[in-house]
């Protein structure tokens, strides 16, 4: 009898029983509130399409985790301020003039298209200069010091682009030609949500043919791989990781300019939060798999935009819109700690870690 | 040294270039113009030339010291090109502003910063004059490697005091220059800024003092470490006591203003005492060690407030332990789940859990306990045996007693068997494990003895500040103190005292900083990511170790 105590793994049946009141808590909040139905269907598709909405921004930010994590193995802390520094930029210097000049509103399409090649092109250069200055001299220090860098540089960036461009919140210029909503198979879906998920699921297309059919995605492969080997093979590694880092950063650039259509504003500390939610996506999706990246995001932002309604009122939480980021980041904690190679990935965290 | 090496001008234009790129970005962030309020030599330098110019400089010496076998002449005429190219942006910054408005983009590009950046003279004059000044600085900059160690050492020592008295002059003026001898010195000394005279003064006493060190000092250390074994350990207990006697009168030297802002620093000591166990011993980053903070504070709030939130009406002593115990057993609850995870993804959750508190904590949920957004008022003072600790100066008391309690016990724990686990677990967790440390037990211990003492600095947070809100546990607190234990020198004790020193107390003197605090952070996890990742007060065995990966030696200097 004795023996068998000292064998029970006592870890296991602590984190098992966390596990459980989680997923009791969940299903006893979402049966009361299905009971009580306090909302329509209506209300319920409005949830699940700024879910998708949401979900696929953060499956575009995640994508960068996802790569560079898959190439370098380091969390990329500052991949959230890539982001941030791309739409500041655009919505400084070229959204808000076109806005004024009415040029925004004559040829949107165009319009849209500068500000996101400029974004993109802003993103990527800080995405490049942050990974020549802070990250490339400390490829072979221990696993610490690069995060901790990455720590640094998104505070330094984030307070870099405060003193240039304001502390203040400005506001992006409203497209007249993307408001209102179109009906889809008797659904309304506001336009501009629909512009947001169809060029983020485009643009993750399109990166996934890249990775999986040209050749450089080949070299990238290779280099997440072995790095030693893929260097051995003729890959020049740097290279590869350099075009690894724009590729992320351009995808949060183009992220950055179409949360600014969605939220129609812009400022320093706005690529923060979502920065650590697209990495919970990435890991919820399994890091270094870009299909798990944009599953991650858009289950990450279905469960953040239909959770709070869903199960947290059942549990008679006041308010819990509020506690929106707590269910992201118990997700995170959830998924890291139960299941860290997340739904598609291998299981990095083990053999890499 | 003659050479036949060529001179490496590109590598100049480059530095010079990328010195002009710093110069320009400090100037449109806002740095130089804010900086530019706090005179260092009275109406001569400000702060915020010095850091313009020290990119100047910064370049001249780099392009320096890439070329360290050239001949001098060509040294220092590389600095000065690298200086004249590092002025360029800013000049093309200062002829585009005149007929486009940037402020429209950049609220930072005023008409202050260009009136500054050309020294008040017209656009003409001013950019020659910039030029002209940026080359000299090059040249400066690019002169200092050339001169022979006893001669560099005590010039930039006294270089930095003068920039350090000259910071804060204000401060010395406020606490003591308002009456008496202070006046007399003050007059003296001191303008808007150290006066041209103080200027000299305080250059030349410690110019003298290094080069006297630097001549006399060797013989000296020498002579004490010949002393036979018990003299030396005598010798440091003395400077502990010294030490000692030195805290106790502190607050009689810096009176009320300065004791509160080292009141501060001191809540920072204790919380970098705890997070140094976690990440310094046992190498477990936490990002969300405000949460252990915040539960200190909020369970002494919740204990003791005779507001409507305040449930038992405690004394501020016997809600103590409780406060300590609640973060104590956070910190086991939100460790036992991360048991399993190592390196970077702890930290990833770690973060996620500080979030989750904060967010709990500022929500309607919690509310009706804790108070929401509106926090918990009237928590009391402590007090004890008559004397209150309401003033900065009594409090101060309470403050360091509770850091010397941390600095004993995170002193005694680091040399303990437990110590030498947690070290062993940083080093190689496998290896560890393998050679019968139990890591469940080892972990949490960590845990649970860092988030002791942040609990402590909590719950004496609370009583000081008399009430507490959320917002002031937010994540910035965390970062907050692990800049500061990095800075100090991972698992270095005296390295905790002079981080918080330096990053918790020099922004709180100088108001202007508050606003490029976390710029400044970043910069600073960059650099000594960089350049010193053991800090500037390391730990033995953490250099050792921080170094394995260097083939080749560091340079010394």
């Amino acid at each position: 009898m004795r023996q068998r105590l000292e064998n029970i793994d006592y870890l296991g049946l602590v984190l098992w029983l966390f596990r459980t009141a989680i997923i009791v808590a969940v299903v006893w909040g979402t049966v009361a509130t299905i009971r009580d139905n306090p909302y329509s269907t209506r209300n319920w598709i409005d949830f699940v399409i700024f879910g998708l909405a949401q979900g696929s921004l953060y499956a575009l930010i995640a994508l960068g985790y996802t790569l560079v994590y898959g190439v370098l193995f380091i969390i990329n802390f500052a991949h959230g301020e890539f982001f941030m520094s791309g739409v500041f930029t655009a919505t400084v210097f070229v959204a808000i003039p076109m806005g004024q000049s009415g040029f925004l509103d004559r040829n949107p399409i165009l319009a849209l298209l500068i500000i996101a090649v400029v974004a993109m092109a802003t993103s990527v250069g800080i995405s490049l200069l942050t990974e020549r200055i802070a990250y490339r001299p400390l490829r072979r220090a221990p696993r610490l010091v690069p995060l901790i860098t990455a720590i640094g540089a998104s505070f330094f960036w984030q307070y870099f682009f405060r003193g240039l461009y304001g502390s203040g919140i400005t506001a992006f210029p409203t497209v007249q030609a993307l408001q209102g909503s179109w009906s889809i198979a008797g659904i309304d879906i506001l336009k501009t949500q629909a512009v947001v998920i169809v060029a983020s699921i485009l643009l993750l297309i399109t990166l996934y043919v890249i990775v999986m059919r040209t050749k450089m995605g080949k070299a990238m492969r290779a280099v997440a791989e072995d790095k030693e080997i893929a260097a051995l093979m003729g890959i020049d590694v740097d290279r590869v990781i350099v075009i690894t880092f724009a590729m992320g950063s351009a995808a949060a650039g183009v992220a950055g300019v179409l949360y600014a259509i969605l939220f129609r504003q812009v400022h320093f500390f706005m690529g923060f939060i979502p920065g650590i939610k697209a990495f919970t996506a990435a890991v919820l999706g399994g890091i270094g798999s870009i299909p798990g990246a944009a599953l991650g995001g858009l289950f990450l932002g279905m469960v953040e935009s239909v959770g709070p309604s869903l199960f947290l009122e059942g549990l008679g939480i006041p308010s819990s819109y509020q506690l929106k980021d707590v269910i992201a980041f118990t997700m995170l904690v959830l998924v890291l700690i139960f299941r860290p190679q997340g739904i598609l990935g291998e299981r990095l965290a083990e053999k890499k870690a | 040294m003659d050479t036949q090496i060529g001179f490496n001008w590109r590598e100049s234009v480059r530095l010079g270039l990328i010195g002009g790129l710093v110069a320009l970005s400090l100037s449109l962030i806002g740095v130089v113009e804010t900086f530019g309020g706090r005179g260092i030599i009275s109406g001569v330098i400000s702060l915020g030339q010095i850091l313009l110019f020290g990119a100047m400089a910064g370049a001249g010496y780099m392009s320096a010291r890439q070329n360290p076998h050239a001949r001098t002449g060509l040294n220092l005429v590389g600095g000065l090109i690298a200086g004249l190219l590092a002025s360029l942006p800013l000049i093309v910054l200062v002829f585009v502003a005149g007929p486009i408005n940037l402020r429209d983009f950049l609220p930072n590009a005023s008409p202050g910063l260009l009136k500054l950046l050309i020294f008040e003279q017209d656009q003409a004059t001013g950019s020659l004059l910039l030029l002209a000044v940026s080359a000299v600085v090059g040249l400066v900059g690019a002169g200092i490697t050339l001169l022979p160690g006893r001669v560099r050492h005590p010039l930039l020592m006294g270089l930095l005091f003068v920039l350090m008295v000259g910071l804060l002059s204000e401060i010395i003026i406020l606490a003591w220059g308002t009456k008496g001898l202070g006046l007399k010195i003050r007059r003296f000394m001191f303008d808007k800024g150290l006066s041209i005279r103080g200027t000299l003064l305080v250059f030349l006493i410690v110019a003298g003092l290094n080069a006297l060190w630097g001549a006399l000092g060797g013989r000296a250390q020498a002579r004490v470490s010949a002393l036979p074994a018990q003299q030396q350990k005598v010798l440091g207990w003395g400077r502990i006591a010294l030490g000692v006697l030195f805290m106790l009168v502190l607050p009689m030297i810096l009176r009320t203003y300065l004791t509160e802002v080292i009141n501060n620093v001191g809540l920072f000591i204790l919380m970098g005492f705890g997070l140094n166990i976690v990440v310094g011993f046992a190498g477990l980053l936490d990002l969300g060690y405000v949460a252990f903070f915040a539960i200190g504070a909020y369970t002494m709030g919740v204990l003791t407030s005779q507001g409507e939130l305040g449930v038992a009406g405690m004394s501020f002593w016997s809600a103590l332990p409780i406060a300590v115990a609640a973060s104590v057993l956070a910190g086991v609850i939100l460790g036992v789940p991360v048991l399993r995870m190592r390196g970077d993804y702890l930290a990833i959750v770690t973060l996620g859990f500080g979030e989750i508190i904060r967010i709990l904590a500022l929500s309607d949920f919690l509310a009706p306990a804790i108070g929401g957004a509106q926090g918990i008022l009237k928590i009391p003072k402590a007090s004890l045996g008559g004397l209150e600790f309401v003033a900065p100066e009594t409090l101060y008391y309470l403050i360091l007693a509770a850091c010397l309690v941390a600095a004993f016990v995170s002193w005694r724990l680091r040399d303990a068997r437990l110590g030498r686990q947690w070290m062993a677990m940083r080093e190689d967790e496998d290896v560890a494990e393998a050679m019968g440390i139990n890591l469940v037990q080892t972990k949490l211990l960590a845990f649970a003895m860092g988030a002791a003492f942040a609990g402590l600095s909590g719950a004496i947070f609370a009583t000081k500040l008399s009430s507490i809100f959320p917002h002031s546990f937010n994540l910035l607190i965390s970062i907050n103190v692990l800049c500061l234990i990095i800075v100090g020198g991972m698992g270095s004790l005296p390295g905790v005292m002079v981080g918080a020193l330096i990053l918790v107390g020099l922004p709180e003197l100088l108001r202007e900083f508050a606003e490029y605090r976390l710029l400044m952070y970043g910069a600073l996890l960059i650099v000594m990511m960089l350049s010193r990742p053991e800090g500037f007060w390391p730990e033995e065995s953490r250099k050792r170790e921080l170094h394995e990966f260097e083939t080749e030696p560091v340079l010394a200097d």
